[in-house]
């Protein structure tokens, strides 16, 4: 009799627990139904949790090489992958793939794999639609907005325009708020970051990517050391390329901001990254 | 070891919590008046008056201090234009400064009336007795008596308040501890726990010896009774 | 019950000046309220738009009650690792064993003095590189830095609730032949619990409340979920308001819930000394304990 209360005790703990645990994101372990892709959760445009709905460009790629990889839409499990703990994510096999605009650098590719680049972006500038800003030079006794302790913003005061009032906010999302408002006038990042947040309803019409990017960021798939996925992988973004899925994924995602990705590097071609 | 030291010519620490313990002296000034003038308008005999500073302190001390130090900035900057003038940066400080005072406001506020909970009845009473009305009584006898009683909890409030200039980091103010050593530990994976221990080290420094100066203070003003 | 102190019953005359001032302080307070809310309209905050976003069940559903979730989440793990926290330090600061002792000082000491934010901010980086903790790292890191803060305060009202017992316990449990140890964990300690139970309420507050800090760190809590969701529709400001009116409520809750003990256990444990840490002081040091006992922070003085 004791020992049947205390099971119960125990089984009711143990339910507790894993109601607990499990909106934590990473519940099951690999069984070979699902694929797990990390993406991330608060980037409009990008990678966004809305509700039960996760929409954006690296969503909507990652999808489409899930597709060619052989898992349908309902055999992805999606889990919130932050920048901080993508290579340890990576590393402890707690996600399979991540699309989180995960830029490819030899200090990560020492660590982890890379598969892409799926898409090249580049460090530009948010500003008004009838703002005279068109370059990081215009910047010189205006406010711009970055992320507490963004090396981009740093960049652009040190080479281009160091009377730069800066401005730096918690979240990019913060930063757009404060431009809406007026008190911004420009905010920096890599351009499809910005034309992601332009695209949202809020913001339609009222904002522009100046379109001079003077960086190159190429966003890689995001894999565990030594896998065999990364050919397919990049067979899969190729063809999503040259089926028209891909720009059709860019368009969708930044509708209504008139932003075109820098030409000369888009859409990527896809060199022998695997190797 | 060398490794470790060149964070301090890469990174200014010193000038980090000159930061934090600016935006305390500015907030705990703030604070003190403001939490003055609400312990006043509490234990004032006026009912309205009681439910303005009871309803402060109910809403405030029960607000997360992020929210409030983010209002400031993205609500009262960001969405209505509200300016505490200064060059860029200064206003970021002041309104950070504003939020902290505000914010702490409510706890000197709840210290000074712990504080006039010391005080005997006597007092009051005699102080009445040689014609004092409510104003000269208290300025003369009560509050003199109730800040020598509230020092231990007005001290903590302190000792709170450096430590939660850091929580200016969410409004802007990206030149305090918390945000540098942020930046530092991401820029440094090599080093991240010695980093946190210098930080870390740095803030017990403060506030130890602000602790002991409460102790000390509250022993050497108690009042003989 | 001050106002006994301060003012004699007022006659015919003065309480007619204190309508007086009554009237006028209400048309005061009123008038700031007024000037707050006329302030926001002429900006353009009062409209429906800005506000109707918080009445529909979208956006409670995916996003204010799931960051409700994580908030409570992160705070009642952060409770249960206090207490346990709380109990071996606390328990560490009375040992007579010098070592122990020594310890267990140091690190209350350490980590009452540095910032919680301070705490997440390192447990983050900390944990999302070296350590694979499933699920949410953000979370945990909250958690972690809620824990050591929030335990050493726990350890300190743990052992000031066992100073400010009466010696005789103590001393009946030696004559009835326990051990120093043993008196402590069968008399003195749960004694000192009961008696810390609203401290320890006050102390889920302040829990619940740095819980919002993980905001910095985008864990996905309240206040994060209520800034992500209204920053595209542009009512950042109304989201803050909805955020801090839920927290309000609930740290409201508590601390009438606190005081409902509190009286409880005064009227059941009739012992002066007995007063237990005011709830005033979050996100602060409690009245160092042993220093300074009761002088200024006793909220009822009877002498």
């Amino acid at each position: 009799m004791r020992k049947t209360r205390f099971g119960t005790v125990a089984a009711m703990a143990a339910v507790a627990a894993l109601a607990l645990t499990s909106c934590g994101g990473s519940g099951g372990d690999a069984d070979g139904d699902t694929i797990r892709i990390g993406i991330k959760f608060d980037q409009p445009g990008l990678g966004f949790k809305d509700g039960d709905n996760y929409t954006g460009f690296d969503v909507d790629v990652a999808k489409y090489v899930a597709n060619e990889l052989g898992y349908t839409d309902e055999n992805i499990e999606w889990v919130s992958a932050p920048s901080a703990n993508r290579e340890t994510m990576l590393q402890n096999n707690q996600v399979d793939m991540i699309f989180a605009t995960y830029s490819i650098t030899d200090e990560r590719n020492q660590v982890v794999d890379f598969a892409g680049p799926y898409f090249v972006a580049g460090q530009d500038l948010l500003v008004a639609n009838d703002s005279d800003i068109s370059g990081p030079e215009d910047l010189n006794g205006k406010t711009l907005c970055s992320v507490t302790g963004s090396t981009s913003a740093q960049k652009v005061k040190d080479a281009y325009a160091e009377n730069t009032n800066l401005q730096e906010l918690p979240g990019y999302a913060e930063c757009v708020t404060q431009m809406s408002g007026g008190t911004i006038d420009a905010v920096t990042t890599d351009d499809i970051i910005l034309a992601g947040l332009a695209a949202q309803p809020a913001y339609q019409g009222k904002f522009k990517v100046t379109g001079a990017p003077f960086t190159e960021e190429n966003y890689g798939v995001g894999l565990p050391e030594g896998t065999d996925k990364c050919a397919d992988i990049n067979a899969a973004i190729t063809k999503m390329i040259d089926s028209g899925a891909w720009e059709e994924a860019l368009n969708a995602n930044t509708e209504g901001t008139g932003y075109t990705p820098n030409p000369d590097t888009n859409p990527p071609t896809l060199g022998d990254s695997c190797a | 070891m060398e490794n470790y030291l060149t964070i301090f010519t890469e990174y200014d620490i010193p000038g980090a919590f000159w930061v934090n313990i600016q935006l305390t002296f500015w907030a705990a000034i703030g604070a003190l008046v403001l939490g003055t003038i609400l312990a006043m308008l509490r234990i004032s005999p006026v009912a309205s008056f009681q439910a303005i500073g009871t309803s402060y302190v109910n809403l405030i001390r029960n607000t997360p201090l992020t929210i409030i130090i983010l209002f400031g900035v993205l609500a009262l900057y960001g969405q209505l234009g509200f300016n505490l003038g200064g060059e860029f940066h200064e206003n970021f400080f002041r309104l950070a400064v504003m939020g902290l005072a505000l914010y702490h406001a409510a706890f000197v506020c709840e210290a000074i009336r712990s504080g006039v909970n010391t005080v005997p009845l006597g007092q009051a009473e005699a102080a009445r007795a040689i014609g004092l009305s409510f104003m000269p009584a208290a300025r003369l006898v009560i509050l003199p008596q109730a800040f020598r009683g509230a020092i231990v909890p007005l001290g903590n409030t302190l000792i709170a308040l450096i430590k939660n200039s850091t929580v200016a980091a969410v409004g802007s103010v990206a030149t305090e501890a918390s945000s540098v050593m942020k930046t530092m530990i991401e820029f440094r994976a090599d080093i991240v726990i010695p980093i946190f221990l210098t930080f870390a080290i740095g803030f017990v420094i403060i506030v130890i010896p602000v602790g002991l100066l409460t102790t000390w203070l509250s022993k050497k003003l108690a009042v003989a009774r | 019950m001050s106002a006994s102190i301060l003012f004699d019953t007022p006659g015919p005359k003065a309480r007619r000046r204190i309508l007086a001032i009554n009237i006028l302080g209400a048309l005061l307070g009123l008038g700031l309220l007024a000037w707050v809310i006329f302030g926001l309209a002429a900006k353009g905050q009062m409209q429906a738009s800005q506000w109707d976003d918080f009445v529909q069940a979208n956006t409670w559903k995916n996003y204010l009650l799931p960051g409700l979730y994580n908030t409570l989440q992160a705070a009642i793990y952060g409770v249960i690792g206090s207490v346990i926290f709380g109990l071996i330090f606390g328990v560490g600061r009375l040992s007579q064993n010098k070592l122990i002792n020594g310890i267990s000082t140091v690190v209350v000491e350490f980590f009452r003095a540095v910032p919680v934010l301070l705490m997440i901010v390192f447990f983050n980086v900390f944990f999302s590189r070296t350590l694979a903790l499933g699920g949410d790292t953000a979370m945990w890191a909250v958690v972690a830095a809620l824990v050591f803060y929030n335990g050493s305060v726990v350890a300190e009202l743990v052992r000031s609730g066992v100073h400010n017992l009466p010696k005789g316990q103590r001393e009946a449990g030696i004559a009835i032949g326990l051990t120093r140890g043993r008196s402590l964990r069968y008399i003195e300690i749960p004694q000192a619990l009961v008696a810390m139970l609203p401290a320890l309420i006050g102390q889920f507050i302040v829990i619940l409340k740095d819980s919002a800090l993980g905001y910095i760190i985008s864990f996905n809590e309240l206040l994060f979920y209520a800034r992500t969701y209204t920053s595209p529709n542009g009512n950042v400001l109304q989201g803050l308001i909805v955020a801090a009116a839920i927290f309000i409520l609930i740290n409201f809750a508590l601390g009438k819930l606190a005081e409902i003990v509190s009286r409880r256990l005064s009227s059941r444990v009739k012992k002066e000394k007995n007063a237990p840490v005011p709830v005033g002081v979050p996100a602060g040091l409690p009245p160092a304990a042993g220093d300074t006992p009761d002088k200024g922070t006793d909220p009822n003085p009877k002498k």
